[in-house]
C-alpha cells in the first residue's frame, strides 16, 4: 500500500504489475475516522437533551449509528459497482430525485423543526434534497461527457446550468430549503468549472454573485433603518440583520448565532475537555446538528477545531488526487462533484457557526446528526472509492 | 487511454482544491480570532450565562464571658424545601411533611403543588428532625443546613448580648456593636446551571469559602451576671417593683462584670412578649390612664389638647403596637433610660466641693430640717433636722441642707464645669447601642434653686451607667474610665485578633480628693445611711439614694445604692436601681441589702 501510495502521489511510478489497481485507504480511513468522531460528538452534544426529551441519553447516537452502519454498507457495495454503471442510471436518477421532492407535500412527507423536508418510505425517513444532490452530480457528469466540446460555447455553458437549476428551484420552493438549493447549484458550478477550460466566465460569475449578495445586505440594512418596513423583511432579512449585529437580536434570530459564538469563544485554545460543554445544555439550539462544530470548538478548543478542518482538507485532497488520476472525464467529474459537495458544506457550516455568513441550516458532513445526509455522503464516498479503484497504475 | 482527461481539467481540480484550502485557512483565521483574541470576551459572556450565585453563610463568632463561658453560640438548623420537578409521589411527600413538621395539609399541599423551581416549606427546623427527613430520602424533598444564633442561657444578659435577625445581622446589644467582628464574610458558591437554571451536579463549582466570624470575649462574668440577675429578680418580686437595674463593674478599668435590667427576655425568642413585660406594660398603662383622668378632672380646658394627642395613638396598627411593645421589652434600663439619681449624686457634689476647695472635713454645718434658697424652702428628709454636724456626718446623714450649702459655695459656673470635667455631660461611650445622654440644665439657666436641687441629685437626669462610671472614676484614684464589655476578639484558634481594652482616661479629680471620697463613703456604710451594706471582714464604701419618680406626687420612688469594695482600693463597684418598689422605698433599707448580698458572694469569688 505504501508503495502504491507513493507511486500515485508521484504520478510517474513504475510498476511491474500491469493490472495492479489502486485503493485509497487514506480516504476510507479519514471518512471512517470522521464518522466515529462524529458519533462521539453527537453523543457528547445530544446526551443531555436526549435524556430530557427521550429519557435515553444515547437516543441520537443510536439513530445516527444505524444510519452510519447503513451508509457504510452502502459505501462498500457502491465502491464495488463500476462507476460507469451510474452513467446508465443518470437520467432515471435525475428524474427520480426530481420526483421525490414534491412528495414532501403528500401524506408521505413529514415536518421536523418547523420545516417540511422529509418523506418516510418503508420505515426510513429520507430527505429528498440529499438524494437530489447525488442524482444531480451523476446526471451533470454524464451530461458534460455527452456534450463534449460544446461545453466551450456560451450556449453549452448555460444549457448545463439548466438541469441543476431546475432541481435547485424545486428544493428551494417546494421544501423551503434554500441552503440545499445553494449547495446543489454550487456543486453544479464547481463541476462545470472543472469541465470547462474557461476562467473568465466564472470570475465574472463570482464577482456578480458577490456584488449581488453585498447589494442585498445593503438593501436590507437600509430597510431596517425605517421601522415600518422591518416588519415586511421576512425571516431571511431578519437573519441577515441578526448576523450583522447578533447582540441586538439576542432574543430572536441572533440567539443561535450568539450562543454558537459563546461556545466557540469560551473554548479557548485547548477547550473545556470532551463532554464538558455547557452550551450544549439547552443553551445552543441544534447542538448535535448544524451547530455541532461550535460544540467541538467548546470542548476541544482551537486545536480540535483545526484538526477537524485539516481532516476535511485531507479528504478533499484525496478527492483531488483521485479526480486527477481518474481514467476518464466522467469518473473525474463524479469525484469533483463529491469533492465540491463536501467542500461547500464544510465551508458553509463553519462559516455559519463562526458567524462569517448569515445563519442558514447546513450540516457538517459525516459529523452532524442526520441520517439521510450521512447515508448519501457515504454512498458518494463509495463512488469516489470506485473511481479510485479503477485507476490503473500503469496508466499513470 | 482514449478518454484521458485534459490537462486543463486537472489544473482546474487543483485550482479548486487550493481555493478550498485558502477558504479553510481563512475560516481557521476566524477561529483563531474568536478562540484566542475574543476568547476572554465570549468566555465572560458564557460564564455570566451559566453561573448562578448562591451565598454560604459564615458561622457567626461566639460571645464568651471573661472565663470562656459561651454566652452566644451557633446551632445548626435545617431548612426544608421541595423541588417541584423532582417530586415523584406528591401525596406521599405531603403526608410525610405534614406529619414531621406539624403543618396543615393545606399549607404543605399549596407549596408541593406549586410549579416553581424550589419552594421553602419550613426553616429553623432542628437538626435532628432535619436528619430524619433527609434519611427518609423522598425524591424532591431538600434539606439544607444553616446556622442559627443560639443563646444557651436564654434570658441571661439579654439586653447586653442582644440577638440577631434573619440575615445574621445584629438587632440590639453587643450583636449590633460588634456585628463586623462577629459576622465574618459570607462565602459564595458559583454553580453552573443548564438553560433551565437547574444546577449541574457534575460541574465543578467555583467556591469562595466563607470566613467565620471572630469570637468576642467580653468582661461579663457568667457567675456574677447570674447571681446579680437572681438578686434583681428577687428584689423585684419581694418589693413588687417595676424594674430593677443592677450594674457590676471594675472601677479601675471600666470593665462591666454584670449588667442586669429585669425583666429581661428570652434571647432565643426575642419576638415573644414575656408575661413579666406585659404585666409591667399593663401597670404603666393603668397609671397613665389614672394620671390622665386626674388631669382631666383638674383642667377641663386641656381636653382639646388631649384629643389631639390621643388621635395618633388610635391609628396605630396592631403591628406597630407590637413593635413598640417589643422595643420597650428590649430596652436596657441601665443605658437607654435616664433617671434622677437623687442622693447618690451627693458623691459628685462632694467631689466638686472638695476639688474646688470649698469644703474641708473640718467644716461644720447646721441642719434645721430645711434650707431656704431664694424664696424656696427646701426640706431635708429628716423633718426635725440633723442639727449641728461636720462634713463627714453630713454625708453619712445624706443631709440635704449640707449639700445645698456646698453647691452654693461652689457656685453654678464652677459646679457646671466640674460636671463637665467629670464627664457627666457626655455619654459614657459604653460599647452598647442607644446610650441615652444626660438631660441637664443649660449652663446659664442654672439659678440658685436649680443649683440647690442639682446638689442633691434632682432636676436633671442621667443613666444608671453614667452614675456608676462617674462614681467609679471618682473613687478609683480620680481617673475617668470608659465602661465597656468587649475585651478582645479572638479567631477560631483562640489567638487574639483585636483588643478592645480601654486606656484609663484623664484625671478628673486629684488623688487626694479621691482618697477623701473613699474614706467618706466608707463612713456612709460603716456609720451612716448605708449601714445595711456592711459585710464583716470587708471594707465597703457606698451611698444610698431615694428619689421620687417624675412627675412628682405620683407616690412612686426610685431606691438605689452604689457601693464599692475594698473602700481604699476599689476592685468592684455595683449600682442597683429599684424602680417603684412597694412598701418601704428607702434606698438604705431596700437597695443597700441587695449590694450586700451581691458583695457577700462576689467579693470572695473575685479574690479567688
Amino acid at each position: 500500500m505504501a508503495t502504491r501510495f507513493r507511486t500515485l502521489q508521484g504520478g510517474r511510478g513504475q510498476s511491474n504489475k500491469n493490472n495492479e489497481t489502486y485503493f485509497d485507504y487514506s480516504l476510507l480511513f479519514t471518512v471512517l475516522f470522521l464518522i466515529g468522531f462524529g458519533l462521539m460528538m453527537i453523543y457528547s452534544s445530544s446526551s443531555y437533551r436526549a435524556n430530557l426529551d427521550y429519557e435515553d441519553s444515547a437516543y441520537f447516537l443510536k439513530k445516527q449509528l444505524q444510519a452510519a452502519l447503513l451508509g457504510i454498507a452502502g459505501m462498500i457495495v457502491v465502491s464495488r459497482i463500476p462507476y460507469h454503471f451510474w452513467e446508465k442510471l443518470a437520467v432515471p436518477a435525475y428524474f427520480a430525485s426530481m420526483a421525490l421532492i414534491p412528495l414532501v407535500l403528500t401524506p408521505l412527507g413529514y415536518s421536523s423543526h418547523g420545516a417540511r423536508r422529509w418523506i418516510r418510505i418503508l420505515g426510513f425517513s429520507l430527505q429528498p434534497a440529499e438524494v437530489a444532490k447525488l442524482g444531480m452530480v451523476i446526471f451533470l457528469a454524464c451530461l458534460v461527457c455527452k456534450m463534449g466540446k460544446r461545453i466551450r460555447t456560451m450556449k453549452g455553458f448555460y444549457a448545463l446550468l439548466i438541469p441543476p437549476g431546475i432541481i435547485a428551484v424545486m428544493v428551494w420552493k417546494i421544501t423551503q430549503n434554500m441552503s440545499s438549493a445553494i449547495i446543489i447549484l454550487g456543486i453544479a458550478v464547481l463541476m462545470i468549472f472543472v469541465a470547462s477550460p474557461d476562467y473568465k466566465r466564472f470570475v465574472i460569475m463570482a464577482v456578480l454573485g458577490s456584488a449581488g449578495a453585498a447589494l442585498i445586505v445593503f438593501a436590507i440594512v437600509k430597510i431596517a433603518n425605517s421601522p415600518e418596513l422591518t416588519e415586511k423583511l421576512g425571516f431571511r432579512g431578519l437573519r441577515i440583520l441578526a448576523w450583522l449585529n447578533p447582540e441586538a437580536y439576542a432574543d430572536g434570530k441572533g440567539f443561535q448565532t450568539l450562543q454558537a459564538l459563546y461556545a466557540i469563544g469560551s473554548g479557548g485554545i485547548f477547550g473545556k475537555g470532551l463532554g464538558e460543554s455547557i452550551q450544549k445544555l439547552g443553551f445552543l439550539p441544534e447542538a448535535q446538528n448544524d451547530m455541532i462544530f461550535s460544540i467541538i470548538c467548546e470542548e476541544l478548543g482551537l486545536f480540535g477545531a483545526i484538526a477537524v478542518i485539516l481532516l476535511f482538507l485531507l479528504l478533499i485532497w484525496r478527492c483531488m488526487i483521485i479526480a486527477n488520476n481518474a481514467p476518464d472525464l466522467f469518473g473525474a467529474l463524479l469525484v469533483v462533484g463529491v469533492m465540491g459537495h463536501l467542500a461547500i458544506q464544510v465551508i458553509l457550516n463553519i462559516a455559519v457557526c463562526t458567524s462569517v455568513i448569515p445563519n442558514t441550516g447546513i450540516s457538517l458532513p459525516f459529523i452532524s446528526y442526520g441520517g439521510s445526509s450521512v447515508v448519501f455522503l457515504l454512498i458518494e464516498i463509495g463512488i469516489v472509492l470506485n473511481v479510485g479503484r479503477s485507476i490503473r497504475l500503469k496508466d499513470i | 487511454m482514449s478518454n484521458k482527461n485534459k490537462t486543463y481539467n486537472r489544473r482546474k481540480v487543483v485550482v479548486l482544491f487550493f481555493f478550498c484550502a485558502v477558504t479553510f485557512l481563512l475560516l481557521s483565521v476566524r477561529l483563531v480570532d474568536l478562540m484566542i483574541f475574543q476568547s476572554a470576551y465570549y468566555t465572560d459572556k458564557a460564564v455570566q450565562l451559566h453561573e448562578r450565585e448562591r451565598s454560604i453563610k459564615a458561622a457567626r463568632g461566639r460571645i464568651l464571658d471573661r472565663n470562656g463561658v459561651v454566652l452566644a453560640d451557633n446551632k445548626t438548623v435545617c431548612t426544608i424545601s421541595v423541588i417541584h420537578s423532582q417530586i415523584e409521589d406528591p401525596e406521599a411527600v405531603i403526608a410525610f411533611l405534614c406529619g414531621k413538621l406539624d403543618l396543615s395539609e393545606e399549607f404543605v399541599r399549596k407549596r408541593v403543588e406549586k410549579y416553581s423551581s424550589m419552594e421553602r416549606i419550613r426553616s429553623n427546623v432542628p437538626k435532628e428532625l432535619g436528619d430524619e427527613i433527609r434519611e427518609a430520602d423522598l425524591p424532591g424533598v431538600k434539606v439544607d443546613e444553616d446556622y442559627k444564633r443560639y443563646y444557651p442561657y436564654d434570658a441571661l444578659a439579654s439586653k447586653v448580648l442582644g440577638f440577631t435577625g434573619g440575615d445574621n445581622q445584629g438587632i440590639i446589644g453587643l450583636e449590633v456593636i460588634y456585628d463586623e467582628v462577629l459576622s465574618g464574610e459570607e462565602g459564595m458558591i458559583l454553580t453552573l446551571t443548564d438553560a433551565a437554571g437547574i444546577e449541574l451536579e457534575a460541574a465543578s463549582e467555583h467556591r469562595k469559602e466563607p470566613v467565620p466570624g471572630n469570637d468576642l470575649v467580653i468582661s461579663l462574668d457568667y457567675n456574677i451576671q447570674s447571681y446579680a440577675t437572681q438578686l434583681a429578680k428577687q428584689v423585684m418580686a419581694t418589693k413588687e417593683a417595676d424594674r430593677v437595674s443592677l450594674i457590676v463593674m471594675n472601677p479601675q478599668n471600666g470593665e462591666i462584670m454584670a449588667m442586669v435590667d429585669v425583666p429581661e427576655f428570652n434571647l432565643n425568642e426575642p419576638y415573644t412578649l414575656t408575661p413579666e413585660y406585659e404585666l409591667l406594660r399593663a401597670k404603666e398603662e393603668a397609671r397613665k390612664q389614672a394620671v390622665e383622668e386626674a388631669k382631666k378632672a383638674k383642667t377641663p380646658e386641656g381636653e382639646e389638647e388631649k384629643a389631639q394627642e390621643k388621635e395618633p395613638k388610635e391609628t396605630k396598627t396592631e403591628e406597630e403596637l407590637k413593635q413598640e411593645k417589643l422595643n420597650g421589652m428590649w430596652r436596657n434600663g441601665c443605658i437607654n433610660d435616664t433617671y434622677e439619681p437623687g442622693s447618690t449624686f451627693k458623691v459628685i457634689t462632694a467631689a466638686a466641693a472638695l476639688e474646688t476647695g470649698c469644703v474641708t472635713l473640718a467644716d461644720t454645718f447646721s441642719c434645721p430640717g430645711f434650707i431656704v434658697v431664694d424664696d424656696r424652702k427646701i426640706r431635708c428628709h429628716k423633718v426635725g433636722g440633723h442639727g449641728a454636724e461636720d462634713f463627714t456626718k453630713g454625708i453619712c446623714n445624706s443631709c440635704n441642707p449640707v449639700f445645698v450649702t456646698l453647691g452654693m459655695r461652689v457656685g453654678a459656673e464652677r459646679y457646671y464645669d466640674c460636671l463637665k470635667q467629670f464627664g457627666l455631660l457626655e455619654r459614657t461611650g459604653v460599647d452598647l447601642p442607644g446610650e441615652a445622654g444626660t438631660i441637664m440644665h443649660q449652663k446659664d439657666a442654672i439659678g440658685n434653686v436649680e443649683l440647690a436641687t442639682m446638689s442633691f441629685g434632682q432636676s436633671f437626669q442621667i443613666t444608671p451607667l453614667q452614675l456608676a462610671a462617674t462614681v467609679s472614676s471618682l473613687v478609683n484614684g480620680g481617673r475617668r474610665i470608659t465602661p465597656h464589655l468587649a475585651v478582645r476578639a479572638v479567631d477560631e484558634t483562640g489567638a487574639q485578633v483585636e483588643s478592645f481594652e480601654k486606656e484609663k482616661g484623664r484625671q478628673i479629680v486629684s488623688a487626694e480628693t479621691s482618697e477623701t471620697l473613699q474614706m467618706l463613703l466608707e463612713k456612709v456604710v460603716s456609720e451612716g445611711g448605708g449601714s445595711k451594706a456592711q459585710i464583716e471582714g470587708y471594707s465597703i464604701g457606698g451611698k444610698t439614694a431615694t428619689s421620687q419618680t417624675l412627675p412628682r406626687g405620683s407616690g412612686r420612688y426610685i431606691a438605689s445604692f452604689v457601693g464599692f469594695s475594698p473602700a481604699d482600693d476599689p476592685k468592684v463597684l455595683a449600682l442597683v436601681v429599684i424602680h417603684s418598689p412597694q412598701g418601704t422605698y428607702y434606698g438604705g433599707q431596700i437597695a443597700a441589702p441587695v449590694i450586700r448580698q451581691l458583695f457577700e458572694n462576689v467579693l470572695p469569688y473575685l479574690e479567688k
